[in-house]
Parts: structure tokens; sequence; C-alpha cells
């Protein structure tokens, strides 16, 4: 069988590796070789080395950003991680509007970045005129308003891998454990997170690589004012490309790092958090 | 697991309920302003647009005219609607063949499609621009395929996973019978396959719908607009933003997205849940 089905290669997978290399490889690997050099557009670039990478150290709105998204992620992943699955907890006790409070925790998943971004400028500035102060006032403004922001948004998320982790949970298992004399939190403890180490990894995951790649919220909610100071690192590489003519070397070695820590983060994560995992 | 009695359901529900509507709100209040006239929506938020802070539906007419919403949602549906037919249609014969042809090349698509997945937009975004308008595929049409080689990682990751699974004796009596591969992957494989098809399509579609930066950067928004660009282009240009239109905008662009949520909603939950599982 294979042999027939290797025939049609053209049929199958052509398409696909076409628009893969046009949209993915080709992008790529031209980003890499261009991060070493100077240039305005693709046709002029002129290789110059390691100057953009030297250049980045030097850039002090640019470690900031990169202190900035790191903070923040780590404070979005334990928010949203902990608050899902306290909600998820709750929620799978079997109490009435269940199904209701879900769909609605669930809702603002679906809807854009930049929309959201809005609607929480909205509210958000209107809470802080009453002490004077708006969103733009301090970073720090922007931090928290950014954080409040993820949280409503990917809460309902993570809480509908967390639900589906503890209902996959034999009830055998927390039956014995209470004949055992276990008290809940021993459970909890014991049982339940061993138990949801899966969708804990999975959630981790994904709440850490959205944080760090977040663009459209920031740029939405802050743009990175005032002065650049709440500009994450995707939006401070979007400035450094189309801010600034002659940086754009400089932006491509940003990504380039960007996308090293990026890639090693979710390597260590998945490292990490997998190796917690219990088998069933 | 059995379902048991919780000890103070009641109250569980009565609080859930309080924190379901603080929930909304962040929609409700951009909904009640939509209908304030503009210069009172920074001003008082919170306040309810009763006399001459009313304005009727003038904030929405202004809003679509400023942003040319309609073509927008017309556009953004276009790309939303054939990206991901084209995604499934293109990537699950991709994975089919990954999954029953062993060789180097194709664990190296394998893998380049799970690299594909770790990969920040922003490295791509510049290269990935010039090169979209070298090969003049700035228009939906272009975008369209573009979305197909971004989408391929994930799509290509979670059909290749199911096929897998798949016994290889149901393929081999299709081919004894008869079939040639492209019958036999449209007959067999394909509809074994559906539930595979709704999580992708579930995901991918969330992804293309509300995508800013990629079609921003790709399409000539001149002429065209999707609506997380439509969106974004009244706060551009100079000066503040008309928070009128705005208002409008956003709830117009909000509704399609309950409506569709609330008919779909089954599937995406569990499309979400198997997307989890299998990444």
């Amino acid at each position: 069988m294979e042999k027939a089905i290797k025939k049609y290669f053209p049929i199958f997978v052509l398409p696909t590796m076409v628009a893969f290399t046009i949209g993915f490889i080709a992008p790529f690997l031209l980003g890499v070789y261009l991060s070493f050099c100077k240039f305005t557009t693709v046709t002029d670039a002129k290789f110059v080395g390691i100057s953009n990478y030297t250049k980045i150290l030097g850039d002090s709105v640019f470690i900031h950003s990169l202190g900035y998204t790191a903070l923040f992620t780590v404070v979005s992943v334990i928010l949203i991680n902990v608050l899902a699955f306290v909600i998820a907890m709750l929620l799978t006790k079997g109490i009435k509007g269940t199904n209701i409070f879900r769909t609605v925790f669930f809702m603002p998943n679906l809807i854009g970045g930049i929309i959201l971004g809005y609607i929480w400028q909205l509210l958000l500035n209107g809470i802080l005129a009453h002490f004077q102060r708006t969103l733009t006032y301090s970073s720090v403004y922007g931090f928290w308003g950014l954080i409040i922001l993820m949280c409503w948004q990917q809460i309902g998320y993570m809480m509908i891998i967390y639900i589906s982790g503890i209902q996959n949970i034999p009830g055998e298992l927390i039956e014995a454990a209470k004949i055992d004399g276990a008290s809940s939190w021993q459970v909890l403890k014991s049982v339940t997170l061993p138990m949801v180490m899966p969708s804990i990894t999975i959630c981790t995951f994904l709440t850490l690589t959205n944080g760090f790649k977040l663009f459209d919220q920031n740029l939405a909610l802050t743009n990175g004012a005032p002065s650049r100071m709440s500009e994450m690192l995707a939006l401070n590489i979007y400035n450094t490309f189309y801010g600034r003519t002659g940086y754009e070397g400089v932006g491509q070695a940003k990504a380039v790092v960007f996308f090293l820590i990026v890639a090693v983060i979710a390597v260590l994560q998945n490292k990490l958090t997998r190796s917690k995992e219990v088998q069933q | 697991m059995s379902v048991r009695k919780a000890k103070h359901g009641w109250l569980l529900t009565l609080i859930f309920t309080f924190i379901s509507l603080l929930y909304m709100y962040p929609i409700v209040l951009v909904f009640v302003n939509s209908f304030k006239k503009k210069a009172y929506i920074s001003k008082y938020p919170f306040k309810i647009p009763v006399d001459k802070m009313f304005v009727g539906l003038e904030n929405y007419v202004r809003g679509v005219e400023k942003t040319g919403l309609f073509q927008a949602f017309g556009w953004s549906l276009f790309i939303t609607v054939f990206s991901v037919l084209v995604i499934i249609i293109c990537c699950s014969m991709c994975a089919w063949f990954i999954s029953r042809v062993k060789n180097k090349a194709t664990s190296l698509i394998y893998m380049l499609c799970l690299f594909a997945m770790v990969v920040p937009f922003q490295m791509e975004m510049f290269t990935l621009s010039k090169i979209a308008n070298m090969l003049k595929l700035d228009t939906p049409w272009g975008l369209i395929i573009i979305y197909l080689g971004f989408g391929a990682g994930l799509a290509v990751f979670m059909f290749t996973g199911f096929m897998k699974s798949i016994p290889l004796e149901i393929e081999e009596a299709a081919m004894i019978d008869g079939c040639t591969p492209l019958q036999t992957f449209f007959k067999i494989v394909l509809p074994i396959s559906k539930s595979t098809c709704i999580t992708v399509v579930i995901l991918e579609a969330m992804w293309i719908w509300n995508d800013y930066l990629l079609p921003s950067l790709v399409l000539d928004t001149k002429k065209y607009k999707t609506i997380p660009i439509a969106v974004q282009y009244l706060k551009g240009g100079y000066g503040s933003i008309d928070m009128g239109a705005m208002m409008g905008v956003l709830v117009l662009s909000i509704i399609p997205i309950i409506l569709f949520y609330l008919v779909c909603q089954r599937y995406i939950i569990e499309g979400v849940i198997a997307g989890a599982v299998k990444g």
C-alpha cells in the first residue's frame, strides 16, 4: 500500500508544502539571515555580522520590556491557572446552573484581542477616572489592567481543560481515599492534583506562551504608553521594525532572540511538568 | 465519576450567578455606551444614556461609515471560511501521506510542523510581509495561501496524531477492492477523521477570525480590511479616538461571535478540549 500512496506525493503533500515553504520556512530562514544584516527592504541587505545583536544589549527599552514581559507572564500564569482550577473544582460538584456558568466564562475567548483591549480600556479608564488617573498614567496601571484582561479572557479556556481533566479521574480513586480516612485537603493534594497533571502541563504551556507572545491586547489597551514603559516584547519588536527606519536589522535580531527565549521556555516547561505526570 | 450533591449547592449557585453577571459586565457596559453621545462616553462611562446623552443609532451609523465595517465583515468571513477549508483538505491529505509513507522526508516534514508551532509570529512578520508582497499575495486570496502555510503546523500535527491510530486493514481492504489512494482517502479516511476535523476547524477559525497582525501586514489595507483591522483603524490616524463610533463598531463585531457561539457552543468546547488533550 505504501508504494501506491507514494506515487501520489504531488497531490497529497505538495500544496501544503509549497504554502508552508512560502508562509513559514522561507520567512524563517531569511529572518535568521537578515538578523546579521543591515537593510531596509529584503533586497538591499548588507552583511554586518553580530552588530545588530550587540545593539540590543544597549537598548534599555528592550531590556525593560523583557523584564516587564517576564513579570507579566509569571503573574498571569499563576493567577489564571489557580483561578481556573478553583473554578473547575467548584463547577464539577454538580451545582445548579453549571452549564450556564461554563458558557459565560468561556465566551471572552472567542472575541479578538484588539476588541477585548478596547472594551477593557473603556471600563478600566472609567474606574480609574474616579481617582484622577488613566491606564497610561504609569506602567503599573497598564500592567494590572493587562493582567485583569488576560485573566478575564483565558480563565474560561483553562477552566474547560481542567474540568475535563477532573472529570476523567476515576470516581473509585477518590472514594477509596475517603474510605481510608483522607481529608478533602489530602484528597486534593494526593489524588486530584497528580491525576490532573496532564491538564496542568497543557494549561501552563498555553498560558506561558500566550503571555510571552501577547501583542493585540497590549497594542489596544495601552500601546506601550506612557513612553514605551508598558511595552511588551512582541510590541517592542514591532515598533523597532516599523517605528524607526534603519533599525530593521535590530528588529530582526530581537525577533531571533525572542524566538530563542520562547523555544527554550517551551522545551524546559514541557520537560519539567511532564516528569511530574503519573501513568494511568 | 458519580455526581455528588454539593453541601452548599445553592450558596455556590448564588455566588457563581453573581460572578457570571460581573463577568458579562464589560460587554454590557460597551453596549450601553454605544447609545451615548461621544463626548459623554469617556467622562461618564457608567451613566445610563438618557435625555441629551442618548443618540439612538448615530454611533453605529458613524462607526460603520468610518470603518467600512460591513465590507470588513465580508472579507473576514471570506478569509476565515476559505482558509479553514483549504487547511482542512490540504493538511489532512498531507498528514495521511506522512503517517502512511515512512521515510526521512516525511519525518522531516513532521518535525518541521512541530517546530512551526513554537516559533512566534514576530520572528516571521517582516520577512513574510516582504515575501508576500513580492509574490503578489497581498490580497484576500493570497492570504489564504499564507494561512495554509502558517496553520499547517498545528493541523498536520493534529491530523497525524489521529490518523496513526486508524487501523491499516480498513484502507488496505479499500485498496484491494480497487480504490485509488485518492478515493481511499476521501471515502474512508476523511469521514473517519470527522472529530479531528471539527477540532481543527474550531482552533484555526478562532485564530484566523481574530488575527490582527498578519493580515494588517500582508493585506493592502486600503483596499481590504478584516474586522480587527477595521477596529484598530478607528484608533489610527490623528487626534483622539471617536469613542462613539468605537462603541458601535465593538458591539457590531461582538454580536455575530456571540450568536455563533451560542449555536455551536458544544462543538467549540469539545474542540478546545480535544485540541488540548492532543496538543
